[in-house]
């Protein structure tokens, strides 16, 4: 039975939630061969969109929002004077259930507060995707928070029950961490990791022998960090997601713009708005290494420890490295065409095998979907080549670059006051 | 295109028996659709391109758009007459537009699949009103019977009045003689189970606690989720 107190436990622990990045339910493929309830769609799918712009994927809850810790940068510290409530395991399972039923979810994500110790903060959220598993039958996303300092015994069981299980590092180094949270440190994040690593790397060595044990977090696993709250460089960052994605179940790291909500705390900038370009700088960056085959030194270095917040990190790599292009499309391999800013994976392989068919025109390009406007500076097609990154001064057409984009800014604003 | 083939021509229009004939015509040929030579057709087609690109064929005739049906003939009479597979020569001006009809119809799919909301009724049926921009009810309709296997759902596409009945065993077609479902889409109160309001309550409060208000970008919204899509999401009402 579902009671009007659960609505307003709802209101408080979404709204605790919400600072998670991490929405997203894909990385598991899962039919529902004993006709129960649940299907994993391996793609991952947004039920819907909140006035932010963020998908809703997965039902992201908090098991409660007690704390025995004080992080600085959390709203759900112990200093903080709000209404502390808690889900009972019964009752967000339904919850779960009947909000999938409707279709609303994909799943359940599921994070918590720290309430008395870790190990028990595991149990009760353990006791939740349990009851999810074999009571509801339930086959649909589960992602779950690995608590910080919980033993791997735990680890080990909750990763027998949800697809994806993570650990948040938040805070780039361990230095600003001590100042932020000092009740914390790196080895409370690593550790779990390490669990979590060994976990997949052990069952996947158990389903070569056995081909019928239960996978343990198939999805892999994935982090946050919080970017602007503390001094750290883009440098700093990206060469700490790099060493991540070396763990091979490390699917994906997260940035999240820090966003000024413990106003009273010294050890904070008071940003007004969180940093939401630098974020999608990072955030691009991170597609370069992972689907571009940039290397981590190429987009920051010591030279360029900051992201170029005005142009994306492409087009920023090759206006520092002219002497790569003009690319030929027709000729190049596809490890180059990845490189032409305004190139993205999709277009780069239908350029490879269009190409086959008979030498490409700018205007092929444009259909293929290609952006011409920052390609143009790059590339040779069939036609003649216009000036591009030799001829004209990489300096000039960033500036041209900027120019469009404000221009293309106005337009947009021009329309919406004229509407 | 049996007769294409056969007869050696060309079309350069193709059209139903009871449109109306364009002002200047040349020459027409009528063709009665036969089974066995269409069946021939297919499956010279399929030995020519891949599962894929018939799946694909399949999806550009169900998107119902003008000329398509020509596009369609184009394509396959290419397939034919070229020595090499033409899937991928998104150079030519058919195989892309074939390619690009494609991408929206499986994103109807998709937005199908990512927007529909079950009311639960008093009878324990799940209910949602659906009005996708193309005929895609029956492409996603399995998707829903193998995710919901265990719960019967009517999804009702309110734009072409007929929708699917799963009763946990088969999925049936059906159509109401007049709307089940007011303009937001919702059923009548009295229909519906009674806790069914209290979580559609849940689910609005849910969804607007989730939005950061620091971070409110609604063009961002509107990209994600169009405005057209809006009068049957529960969240938005």
């Amino acid at each position: 039975m579902v009671k009007e107190s659960t609505l307003e436990k709802l209101k408080i622990l979404a709204d605790a939630a919400k600072y998670d990045v991490s929405c997203a339910s894909s990385g598991t493929t899962r039919g529902n061969p004993n006709k129960t309830l649940g299907t994993a769609a391996g793609w991952g799918i947004c039920h819907s969109f909140t006035a932010d712009g963020r998908c809703i994927s997965l039902f992201k809850i908090l098991m409660t929002n007690h704390c025995i810790y004080d992080c600085a940068y959390c709203s759900n510290r112990r200093s903080n004077d709000l209404k502390r409530v808690a889900f009972s395991p019964a009752e967000l399972a339904e919850l779960t259930i009947e909000f999938y039923r409707r279709n609303y979810i994909e799943g359940l994500f599921l994070s918590s507060g720290v309430i008395r110790n870790p190990d028990y903060t595991m149990e009760q959220m353990i006791s939740v995707v349990k009851k999810l598993r074999e009571e509801h039958r339930f086959n649909g996303y589960i992602h779950m928070k690995s608590i910080p300092g919980a033993s791997q015994k735990l680890v080990n069981i909750a990763g027998m029950y949800v697809d994806r299980l993570s650990v948040n590092i938040e805070i780039p180094t361990e230095e600003s961490l001590k100042k932020l949270a000092p009740e914390k440190d790196y080895l409370s994040v690593w550790k779990p990791m390490k669990y979590i690593k060994q976990g997949i790397l052990e069952n996947t060595e158990d389903r070569k022998k056995f081909r019928k044990t239960p996978r343990f977090v198939p999805a892999g696993q994935s982090t946050q960090m919080i970017v602007g709250a503390t001094p750290e460089t883009d440098n700093q960052i990206l060469t700490l997601a790099s060493k991540l994605y070396n763990i091979d179940s490390m699917k994906r790291v997260y940035y999240s713009g820090y966003i000024h909500i413990n106003q009273n705390d010294d050890r904070l900038p008071a940003l007004k708005q969180p940093p939401l370009v630098r974020e999608h700088r990072l955030y691009q960056a991170d597609w370069l290494l992972r689907f571009y085959n940039f290397q981590v030194n190429e987009i920051v270095n010591d030279a360029n420890p900051e992201l170029d917040l005005e142009v994306d990190p492409k087009v920023s790599w090759a206006l520092r490295h002219p002497e790569f292009f003009p690319i030929d499309v027709n000729t190049a391999p596809y490890e180059a065409i990845l490189r032409i800013p305004g190139v993205g994976v999709l277009s780069a392989k239908k350029i490879i095998t269009a190409r086959r068919y008979g030498r490409l025109t700018s205007y092929q390009l444009q259909k293929i979907g290609v952006v011409m406007k920052r390609a143009k500076y790059f590339i040779v097609c069939r036609e003649l080549p216009v000036s591009t990154v030799n001829e004209v001064s990489p300096e000039t057409i960033r500036k041209q670059l900027i120019d469009e984009k404000i221009k293309e800014k106005d337009r947009f604003q021009l329309s919406f006051t004229f509407d | 295109m049996f007769y294409a083939f056969e007869q050696q021509v060309t079309p350069d229009i193709l059209l139903h028996s009871d449109d109306v004939k364009p002002l200047f015509l040349e020459k027409s040929f009528p063709i009665v659709t036969e089974s066995e030579k269409s069946a021939r057709v297919w499956s010279a087609l399929e030995k020519k391109i891949s599962p894929s690109a018939c799946h694909m064929l399949m999806l550009v005739w169900i998107s119902e758009l003008p000329e398509v049906d020509l596009l369609l003939f184009r394509y396959i009479y290419k397939a034919f007459k070229s020595t090499e597979s033409i899937e991928l020569n998104f150079g030519d001006a058919d195989v892309l537009a074939c390619a690009n009809i494609y991408k929206k119809v499986n994103q109807s799919c998709h937005k199908a699949i990512q927007f529909v909301r079950f009311q639960k009724t008093s009878d324990g049926v799940f209910f949602a009103p659906i009005s996708p921009d193309y005929n895609v009810l029956s492409l996603v309709a399995k998707h829903f019977s193998n995710r919901y296997a265990d719960q019967p759902w009517i999804i009702y596409d309110t734009k072409r009045n007929y929708g699917l009945y799963y009763n946990l065993h088969k999925t049936t077609e059906i159509t109401f003689s007049e709307s089940p479902v007011d303009n937001s889409g919702k059923l009548k109160a009295e229909q519906l189970d009674s806790e069914e309001q209290l979580y559609q309550q849940m689910w609005k409060d849910y969804f607007k606690t989730m939005a950061i208000k620091e971070r409110i970008n609604l063009k961002l919204q509107r990209q994600h989720m169009p405005v057209r899509y809006w009068k049957y999401l529960t969240e938005m009402q």
